[in-house]
């Protein structure tokens, strides 16, 4: 009996995703009416996009490098010696359909999700959200709807970035480091990797990138209590982002096809 | 103008307002004063939709505002400026486009329009040329003079001051009252002012109210406040510990 959620809990758990999904069909209503805060819009892009750039190459190069040594030595172990020229489509195929989108979304989250908390945590705690609506403007439109666009456009595009870093990085490894032909590396991998495999990886970083937005922005809106308060609402949306966009990742790779057969 | 009629409010297992009733007249400043954490704060917060009561209607122009929602409740926000007890600025923008925000979302004004106007705002609350400075570069004294100058830049019709004068030197609370009252002579508007400092009550009101144990129990004009027999109201008004509020 132990082991099952507390009614008490079940009802905490309904009631919060009951928030989310408010503020979501209230951010998607927003969205669609076309009504942007552009000026809110072009610095939440760059905050996103560019400012989490170096750390996303950092990031990628190393998941391509340590994936592409995990390869090699598998290949090199199991297989047998010579195998290790078919590792190029394995990389590229694991770094673009699974790998990169999640260190890149786990990334942003611990940087972006967490700073969307802590600022608008600390504009509700000094009653600036309360201003936003005496003075005409809808939180949700003016801060919540142009930090989902811009995570929800920059996600898949630093995840594109770091699907190259580490291609880049897992041939550097294998091809420059270990010496494998270089030829062949390349012939298997255009053989074998498709366009569907990094749109796969694309898709799901605009989800996490709605994902991390949107617990970002309802831990900031719900924040209580000072700054003890705004330090919770920033450690729950890493917290919460993280292991949503785990289990998501799970669910969108099963259901998306393995292969539309496009190159 | 504005009608109060039997308002409630609880956080969670706390009752703040108990069944307040109060009207507002067309052009006056209406004081209300309490001890601090008697929901004077929620009492305005309530006017502009802000929060919503439990119970009891609010009436503005005779159209009862409480449940309003969205574009609705806009229209009726738009009637009113509040200065927040503690600024509320922006800290993302500038002094300037503080000043600007409120303008560029209820009016129609051109750019230079709304520059001359934010200009004059500030020179108002004695804060000439600042526009570009960030609030975080502001005492603040100078905050809560930039956040009236916000609110009172889209000329609303109703004034809401929380706490206007505290935390600013007492001459400059003096300057801040005359304004409260040129706004009322000049600009016909109808204030609601949440304040502690009697000096100042004494000084913008027309009728002063006072909020104890979530009802208004005692209004009328300064004079009248000052001749109440309401014991409360005495050791409030005289700032005295002994009494029937007990602080502790």
């Amino acid at each position: 009996m132990a082991f099952f959620p507390r009614p008490r809990h079940t009802i905490m758990f309904l009631e919060q995703l009951g928030e989310v999904g408010i503020l979501s069909g209230r951010t998607l209503r927003s969205i669609l009416r076309r009504r942007w805060e552009r000026g809110m819009l072009i610095r939440q892009l760059e905050e996103i996009g560019v400012r989490s750039l170096p750390v996303v190459l950092l990031t990628a190069a190393f998941g391509g490098l340590v994936f592409g040594l995990q390869t090699y030595i598998g290949f090199h172990r199991y297989i047998g010696p010579g195998s290790e020229v078919y590792t190029g489509p394995i990389i590229s195929l694991g770094l673009s359909k699974e790998l990169i989108p999640l260190l890149v979304a786990v990334m942003v989250s611990g940087r972006v999700g967490s700073a969307m908390a802590a600022q608008i945590g600390t504009m509700k705690i000094t009653e600036q959200i309360d201003a936003l609506y005496s003075l005409g403007a809808d939180p949700v439109r003016y801060l919540v709807a142009p930090r989902t666009i811009a995570s929800v456009v920059m996600v898949p595009c630093l995840t594109m970035v770091g699907d190259l870093m580490g291609m880049v990085a897992g041939y550097f490894y294998i091809v420059i480091a270990m010496g494998v032909n270089r030829h062949v590396y390349l012939q298997n991998t255009m053989l074998y990797l498709e366009i569907w495999d990094v749109a796969t990886g694309l898709i799901k970083a605009a989800v996490f990138g709605a994902v991390i937005a949107i617990i970002g922005c309802w831990q900031g809106l719900k924040t209580r209590g000072g700054a003890e308060g705004v330090g919770r609402a920033t450690t729950r949306t890493v917290v919460i982002s993280s292991i949503t966009i785990l289990i998501l990742n799970f669910f969108l790779s099963k259901a998306m096809p393995a292969s539309l057969g496009l190159k | 103008m504005i009608k109060i009629v039997g308002l409630y409010k609880s956080f969670g297992a706390t009752p703040v307002l108990s069944g307040v009733d109060l009207e507002v007249r067309r052009g006056e400043t209406m004081v209300v004063i309490g001890q601090s954490g008697s929901g004077k704060s929620v009492l305005i917060k309530h006017l502009i939709g802000l929060l919503k009561p439990d119970r009891g209607e609010i009436y503005v122009n005779g159209t009862e505002v409480s449940r309003l929602r969205g574009d609705a409740l806009q229209k009726v926000t738009r009637k009113f400026g509040l200065l927040f007890q503690g600024a509320a600025l922006f800290d993302s923008l500038t002094v300037g486009q503080n000043v600007r925000f409120g303008l560029e979302r209820y009016t129609s004004h051109t750019d230079e329009e709304m520059d001359g106007i934010v200009s004059e705002c500030l020179a108002k609350v004695g804060l000439r040329g600042i526009e570009r400075l960030m609030p975080h570069e502001l005492s603040g004294g100078m905050k809560k003079r930039v956040g009236l100058a916000r609110a009172i830049a889209y000329s609303p019709e109703v004034m809401l001051y929380d706490e206007p004068s505290t935390g600013i030197d007492p001459i400059r609370a003096d300057a801040i009252n005359d304004l409260i009252n040129v706004m009322k002579t000049e600009l016909r508007v109808t204030s609601i002012v949440i304040t502690h400092d009697m000096v100042s009550s004494y000084k913008v009101a027309d009728r002063i109210a006072m909020l104890h144990d979530g009802r208004i129990i005692e209004i009328g004009t300064p004079r009248e406040i000052q001749d109440s027999r309401n014991p409360v109201v005495q050791q409030f008004i005289r700032g005295e510990a002994e009494g029937p509020i007990k602080i502790y």
